[in-house]
């Protein structure tokens, strides 16, 4: 049975240079979000305390996580984008 | 709970439910082969995508089920946002290009293409399934509790119309036709829920929402030695007392009519809301048939306080004053407990600071003051673990990834879902508060809170509201049974028992296979009924979360990772999540046991079936070695 893809895809030069930043970008998220864990387990009542005017950890905290994806998910499509016109270079000037 | 049915709904919801159908037939016309039944041909706008994975994402746990746990427990249904928006990353950063690369229609393809093993064939589609059920259950539960207030039916007839609407839906078009549903979907509920959103901030905190102040019956009761004993009123007659959940109740009765109350630490009996079941099976809403609509509407703030001065009403605020106005505030929640001996719920009110509102600890007992032991720490961590990782492990988002031409376009879609999904999480925790302090919850259905709330700003707000939520659960519903049918005609008819279909058979077997699950749906929403639905989603993340992602992930990024060991630990992390969970104290208690009886003391499994499936991932290939000599060698892993 044939597994390809559902369209014909473009080759990927970009691939593993992409997978690495993924992985890195991943891991820098994971261990924001898991300090927010860390803190509600370990000292929730820090959770309380105003830190931006009378706006809470809590809030501050939890909304910047949301934001913070968005900003990194700008910041990967930018960095991905500059490596497959790179990779993509390097082809046309082969050929 | 009665609610008033308008015309307005009514017409707004059939003028929804016949666009969604019209599309449909638009878009059947055009599905005639598999490619664009399953992946809609490969062919969606990376824009249009990104909003249809909102309208798949944002479902009826988002918007029903998180604003409710908002409404009823503050900060802690916000985690539910936090940790659903979270998992996208995981998504954008890991999966969404490799799995591009690697699949076909299913994520079953994607996870064999470098084995083409049929060990992998049947357990991928048995976890497409069984995720997918599981994520089908709060759906149609929450397509239930919509037309109560929207039509005025009984639940079961709710699920009956989304069960049978989806299914023709799908049977008819497939994925082009659902990818545009969701489109539609997700743009108008984020629109409408920032109208909503608007209208709480200008609205502000008010002593009497409404221009009505719910005012609680207050009596004296009588006490001797230290014991409840009656009730100094001529009007009540005292008819016993019942300890439950470490409080002291009241039964009274007036002409006829039983009341609950609850005794306080000032010595008064304070009024509750009850539901009794009589021995001839009839419920009585505060000691009266449903008919007579003694049951109402609660969550109201009690104190306003702006910089050290009381006040009736704060006026418009902005997003953040709102918080800082909350923050001084007090809120009269609404906690409920069972009084067996007297087949009775009682529903008692509870004032809590504002300041427990925004933060975490009133639904998952991370804090010591409000009674966190290990397990219950434990169950936070479990929760937030298995939302993370479970978002990039869910089939029916994960298809998504095959409808768009190229990489590139997955990780735009994706980083489109991500601003769209994010800013509408944000938008929860103001309208799940908007519905705590407006006096418009209705403790029977905490899945209710935002559609509530817009009534109380308009009828025609609230039809709209409730048309998109309905719409919502059809769109998801869609996306979670064509995920399904391909689990069944593609990987397993097709793929493992070799059935070799040509295409229009394959596109005729999905829609075979998308009806029988369709009604497998409707008998589970009828089954489940009166669960919050994002703690049922929060299930279903655990499933996928331990089923399917350790099994992606090691596959994209370990070189030693075998067939067998994926397939293993498949079937491991369904079998331990599912069991644990069927061992959990909120199951225990829709069983009508004890909870503490429960063997598994956690609601939330993935701290335990998460690891357990790494690890019998790790140690299988480990001892499999010599069959990755045999491997498809022709796919690149990233």
């Amino acid at each position: 049975m044939h597994h390809g893809p559902a369209v014909k895809l473009e080759a990927d030069k970009a691939a593993a240079r992409k997978a690495r930043l993924g992985v890195i970008l991943f891991i820098v998220y994971a261990l924001i979000y898991a300090g927010f864990v860390a803190i509600g387990l370990t000292n929730p009542d820090l959770l309380a305390i105003h830190v931006i005017g009378k706006q809470n950890l809590a809030i501050v905290y939890g909304f910047g996580l949301i934001i913070l994806a968005m900003v990194m998910g700008f910041i990967y499509n930018i960095i991905c984008t500059r490596y497959e016109n790179a990779a993509n270079k390097k082809m046309e000037d082969r050929t | 709970m009665i609610y008033e049915v308008s015309i307005w709904a009514v017409l707004i919801f059939i003028f929804f439910v016949a666009a969604v159908l019209g599309l449909s037939f638009y878009f059947a016309r055009k599905t005639k082969s598999a490619s664009s039944y399953y992946a809609a041909g490969g062919t969606i706008h990376w824009g249009v995508n990104g909003i249809a994975f909102a309208g798949d994402y944002l479902s009826a746990a988002s918007f029903l089920g998180i604003c409710g746990m908002i409404a009823f427990s503050g900060f802690d249904g916000f985690l539910y946002s936090i940790g659903y928006l979270a998992g996208w990353v995981a998504a954008l950063f890991l999966v969404a290009e490799p799995l591009k690369r690697l699949g076909k229609y299913t994520f079953t393809d994607a996870l064999d293409a470098r084995f083409n093993a049929k060990s992998i064939k049947l357990t991928a589609s048995i976890s497409t399934l069984v995720v997918s059920l599981f994520y089908l259950i709060p759906q149609m539960v929450g397509a239930g509790d919509l037309v109560v207030p929207l039509l005025g039916l009984p639940h079961w007839v709710g699920v009956l119309i989304v069960g049978s609407i989806v299914i023709f839906i799908v049977a008819t078009a497939g994925m082009t036709s659902t990818t545009y549903v969701q489109f539609i979907k997700g743009a108008l509920l984020i629109i409408f829920s920032t109208v909503l959103t608007f209208y709480i901030l200008n609205h502000g905190l008010t002593l009497k929402p409404g221009g009505n102040a719910p005012e609680l019956m207050r009596l004296t009761a009588i006490v001797e030695d230290g014991k409840l004993t009656g009730v100094d009123d001529e009007k009540w007659h005292f008819d016993g007392a019942f300890e439950a959940g470490g409080k002291t109740f009241a039964r009274l009765e007036s002409e006829g009519v039983q009341r609950w109350f609850l005794l306080d630490a000032s010595g008064k009996l304070v009024e509750t809301l009850s539901l009794t079941i009589t021995e001839d099976g009839i419920k009585l809403y505060n000691g009266a048939p449903r008919s007579e609509q003694k049951f109402y509407q609660v969550g109201n703030v009690t104190k306003i306080v702006r910089d050290g001065e009381e006040l009736d009403e704060t006026g418009p605020l902005g997003p953040f004053g709102f918080f800082a106005a909350l923050d001084e505030a007090e809120i009269t929640r609404y906690s409920k407990v069972e009084i067996r001996d007297a087949h009775t719920t009682v529903w008692y009110p509870k004032p809590t600071a504002g300041r427990d509102m925004i933060n975490p600890g009133l639904l998952l007992k991370v804090s010591n003051k409000h009674g966190a032991n290990f397990w219950t720490k434990l169950n936070f961590v479990s929760l937030m673990l298995a939302l993370f990782l479970g978002t990039s492990a869910l089939p029916h988002i994960l298809i998504r990834y095959y409808t768009v031409p190229s990489q590139r376009d997955a990780r735009k879609s994706t980083i489109v879902a991500i601003v769209a999904i994010g800013f509408f999480y944000i938008l929860t925790m103001y309208m799940g508060l908007g519905a705590a302090i407006n006096g418009v919850l209705d403790v029977e259905s905490s899945n209710m809170a935002g559609p509530l709330l817009a009534k109380y700003f308009g009828v025609g707000l609230f039809s709209i509201i409730s048309a998109i939520a309905f719409a919502t659960v059809l769109g998801t519903v869609a996306g979670l049974i064509v995920a399904s049918s391909g689990a069944i005609a593609h990987d397993f008819l097709d793929n493992y028992l070799g059935m070799k279909m040509d295409d229009r058979k394959k596109v005729m077997a999905g829609k075979m296979a998308a009806f029988g699950v369709g009604v497998f749906a409707i008998v589970l929403g009828i089954l489940f009924k009166g669960m919050n639905v994002s703690f049922l989603v929060g299930l279903a993340f655990s499933v996928a979360a331990s089923a399917n992602f350790p099994a992606i992930v090691f596959l994209l990024f370990w070189e030693k990772t075998t067939a067998k060991g994926i397939a293993a630990s498949i079937l491991t992390g369904i079998l331990s999540s599912v069991i644990l969970i069927l061992l959990s104290p909120s199951m225990y208690e829709r069983y009508g046991l004890p909870t503490t009886s429960a063997p598994f003391p956690m609601d939330n499994p993935g701290i335990v079936s998460i690891p357990l499936a790494v690890i019998v991932l790790v140690v299988v290939s480990l001892l499999t070695q010599k069959d990755n000599a045999q491997k498809v060698e022709n796919y690149h892993h990233a």
